[in-house]
């Protein structure tokens, strides 16, 4: 049986990510309020077809790791009236993820 | 007769099944297509939507009286929900069921901000609220406003936390099972268990 062609996951639960601030053309499933926003990754869901290449009829592939990114509601929203620990939890697919460096951390 | 004098007496908007905007006369000339070109037949479109129709919040309530009840069937259904829907006959088809517990400390709010993601297989077809663009920008925006107004009001020590059904995963919400409801069986604790608590906009009441 042969596999099913996929990008290795680059990123683990726990990891801080994030989001490419890009706006490509085309069936992007990457919602705009957390473009260029930092979080946490929750899970990693599987591999799945790339809905960007789907869209238009090609393979999908390789698949793309997909992640469960966790945001802070505050840093999403700074005027954001609910409480601190109010969180948003995205679908992202690996290629719009990046990885947060340290010194960025601690900055 | 005119449209306005049709044999009954309450007021209506002008009722025009022929109304069909951009998306309504390409969705109609694709099916057409398809079905000219022997890719799919109309009874097979037909059966489809019938299917689609005849899913009710029902099953999914079953699911989550069975969590209820059985401690070890709600862990096996946080850790997989598409599993676990299975031992139940429930089939996800080509997405994945994640199951999200409400706790005493955690509260989950389910919303598909970029278009209407819905666990159809479980709860059948979405509300039209749950399309709504208000209810899809607001539910990630002031999720606690939301919930007020369908009169759920969050107490400040507990998180809100809304999952946004963009991609492959769909979503379950576990409500917490109702005080007082120890001695009833799984199909009358299924009855508690509504749509809307399956959503997370409400939460379930033993009244």
């Amino acid at each position: 049986m042969s596999r099913v062609p996929e990008f290795a996951a680059r990123h683990r639960p726990g990891d801080r990510v994030r989001v490419r601030a890009a706006a490509p053309p085309g069936h992007v499933r990457t919602p705009w309020y957390v473009r260029g926003k930092s979080g946490t990754v929750e899970r990693l869901c599987g591999t799945f077809g790339n809905p960007e290449e789907l869209a238009y009829n090609r393979s999908g592939e390789p698949r793309q790791p997909l992640y469960r990114v966790r945001f802070r509601q505050r840093e999403l929203w700074p005027d954001y009236r609910g409480r601190d620990h109010d969180t948003v939890e995205v679908e992202i697919y690996q290629h719009w993820l990046e990885p947060v460096s340290t010194a960025e951390r601690e900055a | 007769m005119t449209p306005d004098d049709h044999g009954h007496a309450h007021p209506h908007a002008p009722i025009d099944d022929d109304a069909g905007g951009y998306y309504a006369v390409m969705q109609q000339a694709v099916q057409e297509l398809l079905i000219a070109k022997g890719i799919v037949t109309a009874d097979e479109v037909r059966r489809a939507v019938e299917a689609m129709d005849e899913r009710t919040p029902a099953l999914d309530a079953r699911v989550v009286a069975r969590a209820w009840r059985d401690d070890a069937f709600k862990a096996r259904l946080l850790a997989d929900g598409t599993a676990a829907c299975r031992e139940l006959g429930i089939e996800m088809g080509p997405t994945r069921l994640i199951a999200v517990e409400n706790t005493p400390e955690v509260h989950n709010l389910v919303v598909c901000t970029l278009c209407s993601c819905y666990p159809r297989m479980l709860l059948g077809l979405p509300p039209d609220w749950y399309k709504s663009r208000p209810y899809r920008s607001r539910a990630v925006r002031e999720p606690r406003a939301v919930l007020r107004e369908f009169g759920t009001e969050m107490p400040d020590h507990v998180a809100v936390k809304v999952h946004d059904s963009t991609a492959d995963m769909r979503y379950l919400v576990l409500p917490r099972r109702p005080e007082g409801t120890e001695d009833l069986d799984e199909a009358a604790l299924a009855a508690l268990v509504t749509r809307d608590c399956m959503i997370g906009v409400t939460l379930p009441s033993s009244a």
